[in-house]
């Protein structure tokens, strides 16, 4: 018996998108935009070429940092940004807890539920600057303004995840402490929190993190901390000192990153 | 589970003495620094301009309502700036990643030192904000919406690469081995073994960090690198507060339908 030889074939993988009509239409689409959004960047190319000499400055800031010329601003704005930190998360932390058990759809009543959820989505579409530019006129510079802001944003995004965490609990333990028969207050506490407090730790944790990180920002609108330092520190051109702030901030992020990395390992 | 007896009755209890001593002086601990922090911004406030501020929330809110309609056609171009910011800074931070999460990848990385290297980028990305990238691009290059996109793409790699990196390490080692099996040269491997597993990843990580990067976009204008906030910084200082509630509404129906746009095409995706 002989078989004929096989022929070569040639195989190549399938397309991502099957109907050619849509790959081609979608491909050409995604390059008009381009196009369209690239001729509307307006570069101004002569102010490019004289800010390179001025990165090259800057790079030289990074790699020779200032910190003693204004290590007294510098300071002050590290010690703010991070005291802001510390009492934004604990006010934060303290009231998602009941705005998350709120927003879960298993535990609350429909009208504590549909509140929760618009406080949530409010805090959490709009970025932490424009609550600040807000807390600020309210409340007067400085750094009051800056924790009631991080606060808010922190219990958009805590509550959510709380929120989501409890609607997947385990509903067998909550309905055996209803059994023996608890108050509602003792079913959150004995039958509900348990089931979601590692996560709930590992989260204000990360969160502790994010704050730092944001505190950062806030002093750009007036909101207290290292970030109104900086901006100083660039609009009179001093990159030197602007260069020891931002090796400053990542080597305090870092730090706390690494630190929460590893609580939330234990907790977990 | 420590029992101790008190008039012949067993009392349970959760922890032992030791025990229980530990957590409440961590307790203590931590709310006094708690307090100590708080003593600091308290001192640091002018409790003055703290005590009318319900008074200056209500005349706030008086004044932003009723919202300046007419004033919402001139922010169409803004707007479309911003989206612009929000995309191309996108596509440039996933270009710069990807190169660099196959570096920081212990499964794909050509050398410990070189993955030190992508890793350190990737962390000094996440660790600057966006606005705080801003801030530097617009005394370098001045301001404009070019150096907005640098930001929001300067900020998008550690996200982006911090992410496509632990994608490539959570791999399946059989497909890779299997097309190594056949003689495949490193690229071939990489292409066939490797992209179609991390692909979905890469794209719903890509389209998460757009629908981010529209959020932060709308606030870059404030320090000059363009797009809606260059607007709302002006109506702020200018207090034209109805102007400032027309901005508000319409980057939040914006930041919903990106959100929309993202949930929708990740659902797709995976």
């Amino acid at each position: 018996m002989t078989s004929p030889a096989a022929k070569p074939r040639s195989w190549s993988p399938p397309p991502l998108i099957p109907n050619p009509w849509w790959r081609w239409g979608l491909g050409l689409g995604a390059i008009g935009y381009l196009v369209i959004a690239l001729s509307t960047l307006n570069v101004n190319w002569a102010r490019v070429a004289t800010g390179l000499t001025r990165g090259t400055r800057l790079l030289s800031g990074l790699l020779q940092p200032d910190f003693m010329s204004r290590w007294g601003d510098i300071q002050a704005g590290i010690l703010e940004s991070l005291t802001m930190t510390v009492v934004a998360t604990v006010l934060g932390v303290v009231i998602s807890i009941p705005v998350g058990f709120g927003a879960a759809r298993n535990i609350a009543p429909t009208p504590i539920y549909l509140f929760c959820r618009a406080l949530i989505t409010i805090s959490r579409t709009f970025q932490e600057v424009i609550i600040a530019i807000l807390f600020v006129v309210m409340m007067g510079f400085g750094p009051l303004a800056g924790v009631l802001t991080l606060g808010f944003t922190t219990i958009g995004f805590l509550s959510k995840l709380l929120a989501e965490d409890i609607e997947e609990i385990n509903a067998g333990q909550a309905e055996a402490i209803r059994a023996t028969g608890a108050s509602w207050l003792q079913i959150m506490t004995y039958g509900v929190l348990p089931q979601v407090m590692p996560r709930l730790v590992g989260l204000s944790v990360y969160r502790f993190d994010i704050n730092l990180r944001e505190s950062a920002v806030v002093g750009v609108v007036g909101a207290g901390g290292i970030g109104a330092t900086l901006q100083t520190a660039f609009n009179r051109y001093e990159f030197d000192t602007a260069g020891a702030i931002l090796l400053i901030i990542i080597a305090l992020v870092m730090v706390t990153e690494l630190t929460s990395v590893f609580i939330r390992r234990r907790v977990q | 589970m420590p029992v101790s007896e008190l008039n012949g009755q067993k009392i349970w209890q959760r922890r032992d003495r030791p025990t229980a001593i530990k957590h409440w002086l961590m307790w203590l601990v931590g709310t006094l620094i708690v307090l100590w922090c708080w003593q600091i911004i308290s001192d640091a406030t002018t409790w003055a301009f703290v005590r009318d501020s319900p008074e200056q929330a209500m005349q706030l809110i008086a004044r932003m309502f009723p919202p300046n309609v007419a004033y919402a056609p001139t922010l169409v171009r803004p707007l479309w700036d911003t989206l612009n910011i929000a995309t191309l800074g996108s596509i440039m931070g996933v270009a710069i990643a990807l190169p660099i999460s196959f570096l920081a990848a212990t499964n794909t990385t050509p050398h410990p030192i070189v993955r030190s290297i992508a890793l350190l980028m990737i962390v000094t990305s996440r660790s600057i904000n966006s606005l705080i990238w801003a801030l530097l691009l617009v005394a370098i290059l001045g301001p404009g919406l070019l150096a907005g996109v640098l930001a929001i793409g300067l900020r998008s790699i550690g996200f982006v690469g911090k992410l496509f990196f632990e994608a490539i390490e959570e791999i399946d080692r059989e497909p890779v081995e299997a097309v190594t099996a056949t003689g495949a040269s490193e690229l071939q491997v990489l292409s066939y073994g490797i992209v179609p597993q991390v692909l979905p990843t890469f794209v719903g990580v890509s389209v998460f960090r757009w629908d981010i990067n529209i959020r932060e976009s709308t606030v870059l204008g404030l320090v000059g690198a363009g797009g809606i906030g260059v607007q709302l910084s002006a109506a702020v200082n200018g207090l034209q507060w109805g102007r400032v509630c027309t901005i508000f509404i319409v980057i939040f129906l914006m930041v919903l339908f990106s959100e929309w746009v993202s949930a929708k095409a990740r659902k797709e995706i995976i």
